[in-house]
């Protein structure tokens, strides 16, 4: 049986509550249009050639005979981009930035990951289009590949890219390096720190590349009309960066630019980085045809951004009564072909959950022969936190303290400063913790045997950027509500309802669409955590401006100055007169009579994101002779600030906990020796189904973000954090033995064992 | 006065000195004052006319909007710190 719990501290009329979702009835009847639905007149399909070899110098491309083939319009490859034509002195300081974009689209003098593309072809159908690819003749050096970090940091490591040398904060080493980028930060006196700890704990951890594995695959059409306006319609969190690159990499003007978000099949943070919409406008470019390009799953894998591996150190040292004294952490993460990893943000993660004195954190971004790495919810969080949160738990068992109480003793709480230096404003971790250490799960004993417990605590920042909305009256009362934000996780109805709410209407009056980047202003991605925050300030601001022109419209309707005139509820009325009352409805009705429609209009850049915390529970039973893990039961706890859809709320803490499960348990990218993906299909690649899963409880705790006007804090990203270390705790405890790489598989527990 | 957090790896620039007190209305300012101090820092926070793509820039514990022109206030404190996005 089920349990989610609210535990609210302020009631709204429309915010808080569970409203059905406005797109619900297209998913369900399947009338809802992906980008795979897309279908235009002339409409040619396309494939992409991608590079056998994780890393090779590319001889030679001869495209002759496939451009030659049947029902074949176009083939391209990097010499048709137009930064072939650019020189290192024109393009100045930009050079490796757009050289690095430019070869992650299509490669030009070297392949740096199975699956990297080289050429892409645009046929009458996807057949010939596949046919066609196979005539290409690309003639490949191969080189031998580095798959790790721990490989590629290494002095004679292969390099990828002759002209990368690490930077530190811009100072430059003298020799290329695949270490792109080292940055550290500490506060404190870490070396006396140590010296202060009764118990020092060092320990190494490791993670593997996981994929975000989002059920609908990339795919992307475009359009290049002949007056130059090119056109796009994709799967995608973010349509203004598909713009923004597009336009960088096609060095198109941003305005002849029209990103189209169809409707989007999970992202996680995979669907940001435009992978296939500049090949496909190329090749429309050249054929003069819309074109679609799709990836099979085959291709997302090995071709979109996983979640890098990783090699953690850390050290911690404590008091016998449990406070921490010292924290020193080294993280090194995969970025994969082109740097940026998030290791710094998994280094800003690391120690967010606690109180630390001192401590010291550097972090290294390193390339190695996979596919350039993406986000992928809290990037850079959860790995953290598998080191970190593990080395906790192997403290608290040393020292025979409950695992809740010893992160009490030392969680972040309001004025408590970061490592990395500002200082915590209201947060609710204590809260959490407290909420975890009350619940059922908690104070039921888990018995029996192979069976452990684990407990951890997770942290997300959560970010605000810029959202646009605009809200239109309609004569009958309603609204319509625009705006640029993809739904993923049901940010239609969570922007909605605020919308509602600061009218005074009922949820179901706002209509909201998301619609295409021409026609609302710029709005950052469905990410972060940060669309029902940010898109819902925005739909805030745009409501209020509604507000203020129905104010001016009734005086002017009642010949009576705006002081006069006050708005609460959704009704308007005169402040001395009681006759002259209207309600929202009835105003709407006059508009086009009086002076026109009114259309609320907002742009936000808001302040004041609050920061999320999580502290889950979790049960499980190993089996002994097959190394198999059985969830036995999982409560997951969360501050969300205010839950403006507690079923939203619910099921993105829920959706994170099974990634997390997934991560911790069995999702790992396997490469052979010559790094090629071997598992790169769903059969191979063992994501959980409902059948691994017990349902899993959840606890919304409400401090509110002092930062919001309903407290919102955003909730999609910290639920995936706690998972990896509270399962490789609780199964280090059912089996006696700790366990420092994930995923556990169960071979990893029988040799464990 | 501004309260300045030095980066950790900027730290050898400024003789191990941690914080920084200058006069300063904006993020602009707070940069030019520590070259001023610190000749060769700016390089180091900058790159062409705008903070490292890395960076943030933290004032009272608020990521900064407008980049260089945030302003900052008499007691401000401002950190740099990593930049982060999301997924």
């Amino acid at each position: 049986m089920t349990s989610n719990i609210v535990l609210s501290e302020v009631e709204y009329n429309v915010v808080g509550k569970r409203h059905l979702r406005p797109d619900g009835v297209d998913k369900v009847t399947g009338r809802a249009q992906y980008g795979a639905d897309i279908r235009l007149a002339g409409l040619l399909a396309g494939k992409v050639l991608r590079s056998p070899h994780a890393h090779a110098r590319i001889k030679s491309i001869d495209t002759t005979a496939a451009a030659a083939g049947p029902g074949v319009h176009a083939v391209v490859t990097a010499g048709d981009l137009p930064f072939a034509a650019l020189t290192r002195e024109e393009l100045g300081g930009d050079y490796q930035r757009l050289k690095f974009a430019n070869n992650h689209v299509l490669a030009a003098d070297k392949v740096l990951f199975k699956g990297h593309p080289v050429a892409a072809v645009a046929a009458e159908s996807q057949h010939l289009a596949e046919e066609a690819v196979k005539l290409i003749r690309v003639e490949y050096e191969v080189l031998p590949p580095a798959m790790t970090v721990r490989e590629a940091m290494e002095p004679d490591a292969p390099l990828l890219h002759d002209d990368l040398y690490t930077s530190e904060l811009g100072q430059l080493s003298e020799r290329p390096s695949n270490i792109a980028a080292h940055m550290a930060f500490a506060t404190g006196d870490v070396e006396l720190g140590l010296t202060q700890a009764d118990l020092v704990v060092e320990r190494e951890y490791q993670t593997a590349s996981v994929h975000q594995g989002y059920i609908e695959p990339h795919n992307a059409t475009a359009f290049w009309n002949a007056d130059g306006q090119l056109n796009i319609w994709c799967s995608t969190q973010g349509p203004f960066v598909v713009r923004t690159n597009v336009a960088d990499i096609l060095r198109h003007p941003v305005s002849r630019v029209k990103v189209t978000p169809m409707e989007i099949g999970g992202g996680f943070g995979g669907k940001i980085t435009a992978y296939l919409e500049p090949i496909a406008a190329l090749l429309s470019q050249k054929s003069g045809r819309p074109v679609k390009l799709l990836m099979s799953r085959t291709e997302v894998f090995e071709a979109s951004g996983p979640a890098p591996g990783t090699w953690m150190k850390v050290k911690l040292g404590v008091t016998r009564e449990g406070r921490i004294t010292a924290a020193d952490i080294t993280l090194a993460f995969e970025a994969g072909a082109y740097p940026g990893s998030p290791v710094m943000q998994g280094a800003a993660c690391a120690l967010a959950c606690y109180d630390v004195p001192n401590g010291r954190i550097n972090g290294y971004d390193v390339v190695v022969n996979k596919p350039k790495t993406a986000a992928y919810r809290a990037p850079g969080s959860p790995q953290a936190a598998f080191a970190v949160e593990s080395v906790i738990d192997e403290i608290c068992e040393e020292l025979g303290l409950d695992p809740v109480e010893f992160r009490l003793r030392n969680a972040a709480k309001e004025g408590v400063r970061r490592v990395e230096g500002p200082v915590y404003r209201r947060v609710g971790l204590v809260e959490c913790l407290e909420a975890a250490r009350n619940h059922d799960h908690y104070r039921t004993p888990l018995e029996g045997e192979n069976r452990g417990r684990g407990v951890a605590a997770g942290f997300w920042f959560n970010r605000g950027f810029q959202s646009s909305v605009n809200l239109t009256v309609n004569p009958d009362g309603t609204v319509n509500l625009i705006e640029g934000s993809v739904d993923i996780g049901g940010s239609r109805a969570t922007i909605a309802q605020q919308a509602a709410e600061t009218l005074g209407i009922a949820y179901d009056e706002v209509k909201p669409t998301v619609v295409d980047t021409d026609s609302i202003g710029y709005t950052m991605v469905t990410g972060g955590s940060r669309t029902t925050f940010a898109t819902g300030w925005a739909a805030i601001e745009a409501a209020e401006d509604v507000k203020r022109q129905l104010v001016e419209r009734a005086a002017k309707i009642w010949d009576t100055p705006i002081e006069d005139v006050e708005y609460a509820d959704g009704v308007l009325s005169h402040k001395s007169d009681p006759e002259l009352r209207m309600t929202f409805k009835e105003l709407a009705r006059q508009l086009l009579g009086t002076g026109g429609g009114v259309t609320g209009v907002s742009n936000v850049d808001p302040a004041g994101e609050g920061n999320s915390f999580g502290v889950h529970i979790v049960d499980l039973e190993v089996d002994p002779d097959t190394g198999k893990v059985t969830i036995l039961r999982y409560t997951a706890v969360q501050d969300a600030g205010k839950a403006v859809h507690p079923s939203y709320v619910e099921g993105q803490m829920q959706g994170g906990v099974v990634q997390g499960i997934g991560w911790a348990l069995n999702e790992e990218y396997f490469f052979n020796d010559q790094g090629q993906m071997m598992n790169s299909s769903f059969l191979d690649y063992r994501m959980p189904t409902a059948l691994d899963l017990p349902m899993i409880d959840t606890v919304i705790v409400e401090v509110a973000n002092p930062g919001h006007p309903y407290g919102v804090r955003g909730v999609g990203e910290v639920p995936i954090v706690p998972p990896l270390p509270a399962i490789g705790s609780a199964i280090s405890h059912a089996i006696g033995s700790r366990m420092r790489r994930l995923p556990v598989t169960p071979g990893a527990i029988l040799e464990a064992l | 006065m501004v309260t300045v957090y030095v980066p950790t790896m900027l730290q050898s620039m400024t003789g191990g000195v941690k914080q920084v007190q200058v006069e300063a209305a904006n993020v602009r300012q707070v940069i030019n004052q520590l070259e001023e101090q610190f000749p060769g820092i700016k390089d180091r926070l900058m790159e062409g006319n705008q903070v490292r793509p890395n960076l943030s820039v933290a004032i009272d514990g608020e990521i900064a909007r407008m980049g260089l022109l945030e302003r900052v206030r008499e007691n401000s404190e401002v950190h740099f710190v990593p930049a982060i996005s999301g997924g």
